[in-house]
């Protein structure tokens, strides 16, 4: 498995109260297993900066459902497609970017999965889910490929 | 942790106690092949038993609905007991809680069936 790492800023040891801030890279393989180790990676980010349960939880969801994105419908585990992860905590925010090399896709015409005629559907929920647990969630085509920012304010936001 | 399944029957029912993720390829086929099993057998009462699991995302939300499908068209019933508060959560957040029957205690699940 391809991957590296930097740091914007030096990871310091990290104080529950006091957030450290830090950028972390990955260039990753289509595979399941990049998916968990994104989503261990955006969790222990998570747990560092002492966010609670049900925070950690709504940002690993999140960054799971973008990374099987990225890899199932994006790159079709294609073994000569990466997956690109950046990971950064800014202090105020959690920015996740999480691009494929695929073909694409609208997200303007994705079926609402809470309408009756879709309750019973067995898949589309996806960026719904990832929609509802993140404060911003922003796509980009790159041509070939998908990129997904998603960002989580640490600081109480008004929404 | 990956989904370890168990059953056993009660009053009639058969109780799958589900321990893990149900998650792309981390359950969502042994949650399936399990379904699909007992349907194949004929049983009409299933209960799944979501108390340990922790972790489900929209691949095992998918899952779960088409169990319930599933067993909906070979006129069974497949009904869930337990959740956990962030399963709950993701039920009522893509409304799914409005499709299934959900009991909070066993007992109760099981005279529902009847």
């Amino acid at each position: 498995m391809e991957w590296w790492r930097d740091h914007a800023t030096e990871a310091e040891p990290n104080p529950v109260s006091e957030p450290s801030r830090g950028r972390w890279s990955f260039k990753l393989n289509s595979t399941m297993e990049s998916v968990s180790e994104v989503e261990a990676a955006a969790d222990k980010m998570a747990a560092e900066a002492g966010l609670d349960d049900d925070l950690r939880f709504h940002i690993t969801m999140a960054v799971h459902e973008a990374t099987v994105n990225a890899v199932l419908h994006g790159n079709e585990y294609d073994p000569s497609r990466m997956i690109n992860v950046v990971l950064e905590n800014t202090g105020k925010d959690f920015i996740f970017t999480i691009a494929d090399q695929g073909t694409g896709f609208d997200p303007n015409h994705i079926p609402d999965p809470l309408a009756p005629e879709n309750l019973l559907r067995g898949t589309g929920r996806g960026i719904f889910l990832i929609r509802s647990l993140m404060d911003e969630v922003h796509f980009r085509q790159l041509h070939p490929g998908t990129e997904l920012t998603l960002v989580k304010h640490l600081a109480p936001a008004e929404k | 942790m990956a989904l370890s399944i168990a059953s056993r029957e009660v009053d009639g029912v058969t109780v799958l106690d589900l321990n893990g993720r149900i998650t792309l390829g981390e359950g969502s086929v042994q949650l399936r092949d399990a379904i699909r099993d007992l349907i194949g057998k004929g049983q009409k009462s299933i209960l799944l038993n979501l108390s340990e699991v922790n972790y489900i995302d929209s691949s095992g939300l998918g899952e779960l609905v088409s169990a319930y499908t599933t067993a909906r068209n070979q006129s069974a019933a497949l009904k869930l007991l337990g959740l956990t508060k962030k399963v709950n959560d993701l039920l009522q957040l893509t409304k799914l809680y409005t499709v299934f029957d959900i009991y909070d205690d066993e007992a109760s699940g099981i005279a529902s069936y009847k």
